[in-house]
């Protein structure tokens, strides 16, 4: 019989912390996959973000920045801008990018860095207990939004993807999800395009993922992939945003 | 006409039990083991393994990379 | 011959960045240091050195954009004054947490809170005790001419790789902004990749080959165990630090009866001061610390055998004087002369202080 799929040799063997069924396995063997596939090991640096993904170093085998909280498109900014010749990717949740890490986000995307950015929104703080993020939805239940986020009293949810692809330096603005095999496939491709462009340089690359948080959300992995589909996808719309076009220079 | 078969071998220890790779079998193959493994956590097996015809969906959704899928093509 | 150049103490850190070897600096206006960026816009080094210059939206991106170049084993350089240091605070702790090496220049102004853009001194305990959270560190280096922020910015860098350790050029609007020749003598050229990869290969992230494990440069670890021995590795280091970096300056020391100590700007005035002692034929001798931290201690402790008193001249409400004090132990009096808010004191002025010190 022949051997039709395994883990990607830049897995490491350690067993990663993440929750049963958490989207962050799944995303992290996407990107350990479409690096090994285009022959990058050796020249991709990784930078990661404080929150459930902070030790995204110990799972895939190459070199890692751990950047302070939201800080990490500042960092991928000087690496890249040092080392352009190397693929330079952020690792971030939606607390990290667009919360405290608005700012260096947005002025990142807007100089146009030849990043990609990796941004696993699941609408929640996952690792400090599940507290409302900027992308909770309305009506949800947090540990800081116990009878759920009112617009009143906590503001509304947003959508940075959309913001960003307004700004002249991104070239490419995608939204995905990792639920199903079809979909970890299309999230594969987004990925891959988003390091493509890194490496020949096009600009800034956002691909956001959809992601379910089941301890957060208190489901089971099962049931938080269903719930994620009946309620995040109707207001985070799934697909590309911007296409993978170069930014006008 | 060819006939496909498949297997999967699951790195049970790695395994954490989510269920995931169960609903994402289109042939209804999988299913969570009864014993636990040492960490405690239930296992995906393969209960209906005669129906595997190694489209990989279960790895390729398997959060934590616990599934080698294997596929052969025998001709009648 | 020599290349000699009149130009403002700001300016000589832009050129000293360019000539020492400097892979990049990140950083955001802020009087009174922005002539620093803005001579680097002019000078376009990325077109001769290769050596990266960029504005950064904030000072909180532009240390974290050194954190990234640090990571990447490059000589990389940040400069702000006093507000902007305060919005580094946390990317300084977290480049000492992960063993970075890098210079950061404090133009230091008048504060608290936004202040002046006059020039002061008090950022002193900010520079020296760690102005962000966590057991660390800086070397700080305290320019007292112009000269000396060229000299130092090779220093820093030195220093800084030496130990990997993050270092602070502790300078302030007075020598940032005046202008003085500067011999230009020293100069060298950017690290090239291969030389990087043999000097930082067991720790900088340039990307991972197959014949080594990959880097990782993070400051976090949650075993308490492993963190408790990286923090004691990180003081070991900072005892070499202390045993071998101490600098200081001394001036008419050797009958000093009275010792003036001051750093920075404030040693010009008070070396003015010494002279203005002797002429009336007072033993007064000055002692001026360039490194502030490791900090001259034991130099001091042994002055307090010889002098009869200490008079700490420093542009703030009496910081320095705190590490005087704790040195001479209270074997003679310390006291302190101080202005704030951008105020200066005149030669005069400092001379009339340690006369009713020793009068008193």
């Amino acid at each position: 019989m022949d051997k039709v799929y395994s883990r990607s040799a830049l897995l490491t063997d350690n067993v990663m912390h993440y929750c049963p069924g958490c989207s962050h396995g799944t995303i992290h063997k996407l990107v350990a996959e479409v690096i090994e596939e285009m022959g990058l090991q050796a020249d991709t640096i990784g930078v990661s973000p404080v929150g459930c993904s902070v030790f995204a170093y110990n799972y895939i085998d190459i070199d890692w920045i751990q950047a302070a909280h939201g800080r990490a498109c500042a960092v991928a900014t000087a690496v890249k801008r040092l080392t352009p010749e190397k693929m330079v990717f952020t690792y971030q949740g939606d607390g990290d990018l667009s919360a405290i890490g608005t700012a260096e986000t947005i002025h990142a995307c807007n100089r146009g860095e030849n990043i990609a950015v990796i941004y696993v929104n699941n609408a929640i703080y996952g690792m400090t207990g599940g507290q409302m993020a900027p992308t909770t939805l309305l009506g949800m239940k947090t540990a800081t939004s116990p009878q759920g986020r009112e617009a009143a009293i906590h503001g509304y949810p947003y959508k940075i993807a959309e913001m960003v692809s307004h700004l002249d330096g991104v070239c490419y603005v995608t939204r995905q999800s990792v639920q199903s095999p079809a979909a970890v496939r299309k999230a594969k491709k987004a990925i891959r395009q988003a390091f493509e462009n890194s490496m020949a340089g096009r600009g800034l690359s956002f691909v956001e993922i959809v992601s379910s948080c089941n301890s957060g959300w208190k489901l089971s992995p099962v049931e938080a992939n269903r719930w994620m589909e009946e309620s995040m996808f109707p207001f985070y719309k799934l697909g590309d945003i911007k296409a993978g076009t170069p930014a006008a220079i | 006409m060819a006939n496909i078969k498949g297997t999967i071998t699951v790195d049970v220890e790695r395994c954490k039990g989510c269920g995931v790779c169960v609903g994402a079998c289109p042939f209804d193959v999988l299913a969570l083991s009864s014993e636990v493994n040492g960490k405690g956590y239930p296992f995906v097996c393969q209960a209906r393994g005669e129906a595997c015809t190694g489209c990989a969906n279960c790895a390729v959704v398997c959060p934590d990379g616990c599934i080698e899928v294997f596929r052969e093509i025998c001709k009648k | 011959m020599q290349e000699v150049k009149l130009i403002k103490g700001n300016e000589a850190v832009a050129l000293g960045a360019i000539r020492s070897g400097c892979d990049g600096y990140f950083g955001y206006p802020i009087t009174p240091q922005s002539e620093v960026l803005e001579t680097l816009m002019e000078l376009r080094p990325w077109e001769t050195t290769g050596m990266v210059v960029l504005q950064a939206e904030s000072e909180v991106a532009s240390i974290n954009m050194v954190y990234g170049g640090a990571a990447c084993g490059k000589r990389v350089m940040t400069s702000s004054s006093s507000p902007g240091i305060s919005l580094m605070a946390e990317g300084i702790s977290y480049l000492a947490g992960a063993e970075l090496p890098c210079l950061i220049v404090n133009v230091q102004r008048g504060g608290p809170g936004l202040g002046t853009i006059q020039p002061s001194q008090a950022d002193y305990f900010q520079a020296v005790k760690g102005c962000g959270h966590g057991d660390y560190n800086m070397i700080v280096l305290a320019p007292a001419s112009v000269q000396e922020m060229y000299d130092f910015v090779f220093d820093g860098f030195d220093l800084a790789f030496k130990y990997r350790v993050p270092v602070m050029m502790l300078s302030d609007g007075i020598i940032g902004q005046m202008m003085e020749k500067v011999v230009m003598s020293r100069s060298r050229a950017r690290w090239t990749a291969e030389e990087i990869k043999q000097m930082s290969d067991s720790w900088a992230t340039v990307g991972k080959p197959q014949t080594r494990a990959r880097n990782i440069c993070s400051s976090l670890e949650l075993d308490s165990q492993i963190m408790e021995q990286r923090n004691l590795a990180l003081q070991a280091r900072y005892e070499e630090i202390k045993k071998n970096e101490v600098r200081f300056e001394e001036i008419e020391i050797d009958d000093a009866e009275y010792v003036i100590v001051a750093f920075g700007s404030s040693a010009r005035i008070a070396s003015e001061a010494v002279s203005l002692a002797r002429a009336e034929g007072l033993k007064v001798g000055l002692l001026r610390p360039i490194t502030l931290w490791p900090f001259p201690s034991a130099r001091i402790a042994e002055l307090a055998g010889q002098a009869k008193g200490f008079l700490v001249a420093e542009l703030n409400a009496g910081q320095m004087v705190e590490d005087i004090r704790l040195a001479v132990d209270g074997r003679v009096p310390v006291i302190h002369f101080g202005r704030m808010g951008g105020m200066i004191y005149s030669p005069d002025e400092i001379l009339k202080a340690l006369k009713e010190q020793s009068n008193g």
